[in-house]
């Protein structure tokens, strides 16, 4: 019982959100969510779970989308073939037949090796996307209209609600048949030869095989996707295939944390909302995202599901509530040392304009107003610095279950 | 102190912002509701200083012809939006979104084809799709011939010439210089390159036949680091003008290399300026660039172009006004609202077919009713700084016009098949 | 064409060296610490960019030594203040560490720069064509950035063989724990290479700023290139990073020189497809577009037929 609570809320929330969001813009972020939910976990089927860290993930997102695009438009040219809920199963199928062609060399290493062939090929596709006119339909992409095919129930899929409807269960049915993967023998066996491939070896699997088979349903879900993501936008372009957008896919599995299968959902609805409401309000949001990467490399190697996981054991033992003093006694100086972070850069990158931060006009190019904020900075440091061996020494006891 | 305490609060600003982001937090108080207009263009990205000079020109414009005298429609001011396309496909469509989820009837964009393309035919499907809705699309740069001609839109009004409309004069200018006989075409490998190189070929064929074309190469967009092996090519070609439809980067690139190599030809083009290439180019592109452009930038003769420029400039010391023909596309929205007296885009789309208003520069500028094409006077420019008044990037250097072709000998038969909708 | 085809040469070694200049620290790195930096192509923006800021107050001359100084400062504190801190995590957070570098130094100089290209020009002491060749200038600027380049493989490769330093740098990248043994200080040797490195990246940076455009997308291009170069060459090997700069610069020049493609190659074989044939587009590919693409091309086909490359004595 206890393991189908998440799921419960997973597909309650994947119910009740649009009716939260009910705007135009509402459901497109909750639609390009999905997309992101099931593209980051189709990558952490690689670098989380089957240990190969790929640079060129968006080649299989993009070709599935292609081929989704490639269908629409088939249908606003020679009428309706097939109902539009299947484009995404197309779109899998082009992914995982590209997967499975491309593994079939690339999966022979781990490690650097195939993080080099899995850039490599993403460039030579990237590069080859805006050759093949035919195809990728260069710069301008492939544009169909999705809400040709036969009526479904009711349904024509010309209102982002209704392509969210499809989103929706789309997601939910892949996030689960990739959690059930995790269970098989199969999903086990990538665990383990990711961990040691030559033990792996050792006991007779044929380590190839195993990645190759990760890597094809990794494609799969990758298509399908891009094939969503087709349906959702009506045009594909090059765009979708970029290194950029593979790059983007590591960001959100690694923030989220590739070590749970709940991570990448979790950085993929993070980072859709940087990039959809955070990049409103600065031109700075890239930056701050890189930065924020980043420090989760370096301190956060279990992302942001580590973290959250790190309050199970305090809490287990009814000792969660200790934690919230010294964490609010650390928030306060860390928070304004952040923001004066923030406000510093933002004032260096306005050259000697004014910048409204959260509401505060900076007037620029004042020295008295730059040394403020250094000080602000340097003082809250301080105090932040201050705080943390209280925050340590709380944490010990919180974990340790020693009570003051 | 204030400041500090202020600042204490702000984590929750932002907390609080981001929660409200969806809801539209532009109250509308008891002041007359604004008219507003959202610029989808990149404003972060490679491509960022072309969006926001665009945008800066935009809101200028606005501030400056009506919101500082009072609003328009009888006193509703005038607000520009900037929303960041990041110079993609997909984030435009988002963009589009995020306007209409904000009620905005008015789309201005331009850089770019590809998002362009984009979004008249996402506005075309929108507005099917829900005739409550309806936005309309004001295209000021994105030069695509097929946007006003096979893929043409009711709800797409284009007020920069075409790339054919662009080519002829150039091809014009080209035909009327008896030193001419070799010439090089060079562009990006996509469709406006392709595009570029097939009008040229056809048009020089009918204009002077005597003329060769000894080369045409087209080069991946933005991946070339190096023009000097293209260059030798069109060194070792004897070409006597070179005719290219780079952009950013890749101008500046082929233009150094050419200059590296010694190569004294004209260079033909569309793209040369402003925003840190007519700097970057400086002395090297001195009467070797001849552009081909809308937008007069010297020598100007008409006081209100003047005066804007100049009250530009105080404004924006950095910025350059690049693109009248922005302030020429407000002038023409706000005359067809006042003619409708109403904001709703399909009245307003109605006023605007065939409407004839006049630029800052006295011109006529005329919006074909047939493909919603903008007719206005093509000027070919030559990169100097021997006569120029308003120059570009503060270097001393920008375009001296040599040749101006009036609007009515740039008219091109429409090819546009409309499906024109109804109230 | 054979005009072409010398100036194709001429230049595709000017770009091979300037690629080596790049790749050498790279390939010290990775030999050193195991790890593919990422951000190395960031570090020749970046030495670009202080050039020419620094330059803006000082001149070409003096910017071109402190420019790389500065980066190279840049690099060592990186590796010492995050790299070490990841080392721990193993290579795959290594490798997306310096990931995250270069996506962050790329944003910073959008920011901080601009987004535009910056007008940074060679010295006017270099600014004159040295020769003319078939009607065609050979910039001086070019001549200097090709001694310069020389110069620097042949001090580098002095100093690895000849001096103490360098013999305990060789020493390091094959016995780490040997050479910690004998009391050398490891940590200090991978900052102070890290820095060199990120100082080597830097000097091709400011050499090639006025040439090649200095601007933000400078990195991107030349960054994954420069991955092709060190995995073809053999990761670790200097003497398969120079042949293999020097391979890739000349490919690409000449790819552009030649006026071959497909469409010969069919008319040659006899073959004939109609204009609408659904492959349209693969018939009609040409060796200068293709150009940009054969690094790639040539990088995979390294990976699955000689995985070591052409000089590796290790794998990834």
């Amino acid at each position: 019982m206890r393991h189908l609570l998440p799921w419960g809320i997973f597909a309650l929330s994947l119910l009740l959100l649009p009716w939260l969001f009910p705007s135009v813009l509402g459901i497109s972020i909750l639609n390009e969510m999905a997309i992101a939910i099931v593209f980051a976990l189709s990558y952490n089927m690689l670098l989380g779970q089957g240990g190969m860290l790929s640079f060129g993930h968006a080649v299989y997102f993009g070709l599935g989308g292609f081929l989704a695009a490639h269908a629409m438009l088939g249908m606003e040219q020679d009428g309706p073939v097939f109902s539009v809920t299947l484009i995404p199963l197309v779109a899998g199928i082009g992914g995982l037949l590209a997967a499975l062609l491309i593994g079939s060399f690339s999966t022979r290493r781990a490690g650097t090796s195939f993080a080099m062939i899995s850039l490599g090929l993403g460039e030579l596709l990237a590069a080859l996307s805006l050759i093949l006119v035919g195809f990728f339909g260069g710069e301008a992409g492939i544009s169909g209209d999705r809400s040709l095919g036969p009526d479904f129930f009711g349904f024509d899929f010309a209102q982002d609600r209704q392509v969210y409807a499809l989103a929706a269960v789309w997601t939910f049915a892949s996030t689960l048949l990739m959690y059930l993967f995790t269970l098989t023998p199969a999903g086990r066996m990538a665990n383990a030869v990711r961990d040691n491939p030559e033990r792996a070896a050792f006991l007779g699997y044929r380590v190839q095989r195993v990645r190759l088979l990760s890597f094809v349903v990794s494609g799969f879900f990758a298509g399908a996707a891009g094939g969503l993501f087709a349906l959702h936008n009506e045009i594909l372009s090059a765009q979708s295939l970029s290194t950029a957008n593979s790059g983007n896919v590591l960001l959100m599995a690694y923030i989220g944390g590739i070590g749970f299968f709940i991570g990448p959902i979790i950085g993929a609805v993070l980072l859709t909302l940087i990039n959809s409401v955070l990049s409103h309000y600065t031109d700075l949001w890239l930056l701050y995202l890189g930065i924020s990467f980043v420090l989760t490399v370096m301190f956060l190697p279990q992302g942001l599901t580590g973290l959250l996981m790190m309050h199970v054991a305090p809490w287990r033992r009814g000792l969660l509530h200790t934690l919230l003093r010294p964490y609010l006694r650390t928030a306060v100086p860390a928070l304004l040392c952040v923001s004066g972070l923030l406000a510093l850069l933002e004032t260096l990158h306005h050259q000697g304009e004014a910048v409204i931060f959260l509401g505060i006009s900076l007037p620029g190019g004042q020295a008295s107003n730059w040394l403020a904020i250094v000080l602000i900075i340097t003082l809250a440091a301080l105090d932040w610095h201050r705080s943390l061996p209280a925050l340590r020494a709380a944490w010990q006891r919180a974990t340790r279950g020693e009570t003051p | 102190m204030k400041r500090i305490t202020r600042l204490l609060c702000t984590p929750w600003t932002l907390a609080c912002l981001l929660a409200m982001s969806d809801s539209g937090i532009h109250a509308a108080g008891t002041k007359p509701e604004p008219v507003r207009i959202a610029m989808i263009d990149p404003q972060s990205g490679a491509f960022a200083a072309t969006g926001e000079t665009a945008y800066l020109q935009l809101l200028f414009a606005a501030d400056y012809f009506y919101n500082a005298h009072g609003g328009i429609l009888g006193g509703r001011p005038i607000e520009v939006i900037a929303l960041d396309n990041k110079a993609s496909v997909a984030d435009t469509q988002q963009q589009l979104r995020r306007a209409i989820s904000q009620g905005i009837q008015y789309i201005v964009s331009g850089n770019g084809s590809a998002p362009a393309s984009a979004l008249s035919q996402a506005i075309e499907r929108h507005n099917r799709r829900n005739p409550g809705q309806r936005v309309l699309f004001l295209n000021y740069a994105a030069v695509d011939p097929v946007l006003t001609g096979a893929d043409c839109s009711f709800w797409h009004f284009r007020f920069d010439s075409d790339s054919d409309m662009k080519m002829e004069v150039m091809t014009r200018a080209i035909a009327a210089n008896p030193d001419i006989h070799r010439v090089y075409i060079i562009g990006q490998d996509y469709s406006f390159g392709t595009a570029v190189a097939a009008s040229a070929s056809s048009m020089l064929a009918s204009k002077r036949p005597d003329i060769e074309i000894v080369g045409n190469a087209l080069h991946p967009i933005g991946q070339v680091k190096d023009f000097t092996p293209y260059v030798s090519k069109i060194v070792a070609s004897r070409a006597d003008a070179i005719i290219t439809g780079n952009w950013g980067a890749d101008m500046v690139a082929l233009a150094r290399s050419i200059t590296d190599a010694g190569l004294d030809v004209p260079i033909y083009t569309f793209y040369a300026a402003y925003d840190g290439i007519t700097a970057t180019l400086g002395e090297a592109g001195k009467n070797r660039i001849r552009l081909v452009h809308n937008d007069l930038a010297n020598p100007l003769t008409n006081e209100e172009h003047i005066a804007f420029n100049r009250a530009f400039k105080a404004r924006y010391p950095d910025k350059d006004a690049s693109q009248p023909r922005i302030a020429t596309m407000l002038t023409m929205l706000v005359s067809a609202m006042e003619q409708a007296g109403t904001t709703d885009p399909f009245s307003v789309a109605l006023a605007m077919e065939d409407m004839r208003v006049t630029n800052m520069d006295g011109e006529q500028v005329w919006m074909r009713g047939s493909d919603h094409q903008a007719f206005e006077d093509l000027h070919v420019s030559v990169h100097t700084n021997s006569g120029i008044v308003f120059d570009a990037d503060n270097s001393g250097f920008g375009l001296l016009a040599e040749l101006t072709v009036p609007a009515q000998e740039t008219v091109r038969p429409s090819s546009c098949q409309m499906a024109r909708p109804t109230q | 064409m054979i005009d072409a085809l010398i100036f194709a040469t001429l230049n595709g070694l000017l770009t091979g060296l300037l690629l080596f200049l790049l790749a050498s620290g790279l390939t010290l790195i990775f030999s050193m610490m195991g790890v593919l930096n990422f951000a190395h192509a960031s570090f020749h923006m970046l030495g670009a960019y202080c050039a020419w800021s620094i330059g803006q107050f000082t001149g070409f001359w003096p910017a071109l030594l402190l420019a790389p100084l500065l980066v190279g400062g840049l690099g060592a504190l990186v590796e010492r203040y995050g790299l070490r801190h990841v080392h721990r995590a193993g290579h795959v957070a290594e490798l997306v560490f310096t990931f995250g570098l270069a996506f962050v130094i790329e944003q910073a100089v959008q920011s901080f720069w601009g987004p535009d290209t910056k007008n940074y020009q060679p010295p006017a002491l270099l600014d004159f064509p040295l020769f003319t060749l078939f009607g065609q200038d050979f910039p001086a600027y070019k001549a200097f950035m090709l001694l310069i380049s020389l110069g620097i493989f042949i001090g580098l490769y002095a100093v690895l063989t000849r001096t103490r330093t360098g013999l305990i740098i060789q020493a390091a990248t094959t016995h780490p724990q040997t050479v910690a043994s004998l009391g050398h200080n490891l940590p200090l040797l991978h900052t102070l290479v890290f820095g060199a490195g990120s100082a080597l990246a830097a000097l091709a940076g400011v050499l090639a700023g006025p040439v090649l455009g200095t601007f933000p997308g400078m990195a991107a291009t030349l960054g994954s290139i420069v991955f092709v170069i060190v995995v073809i060459g053999g990761l670790g090997s200097l003497t398969g990073a120079l042949l293999a700069s020097l391979l890739i610069g000349l490919l690409q020049s000449w790819a552009i020189a030649v006026d071959l493609g497909m469409p010969d190659l069919l008319h040659w074989l006899g073959v004939e497809f109609p204009v609408d044939h659904p492959l349209r587009d693969i018939w009609r590919l040409n060796l200068p577009q293709l150009a940009p693409v054969l690094p790639y091309l040539l990088l995979v086909l390294m990976l699955i037929f000689r995985p070591s490359g052409l000089f590796g004595r290790r794998e990834g």
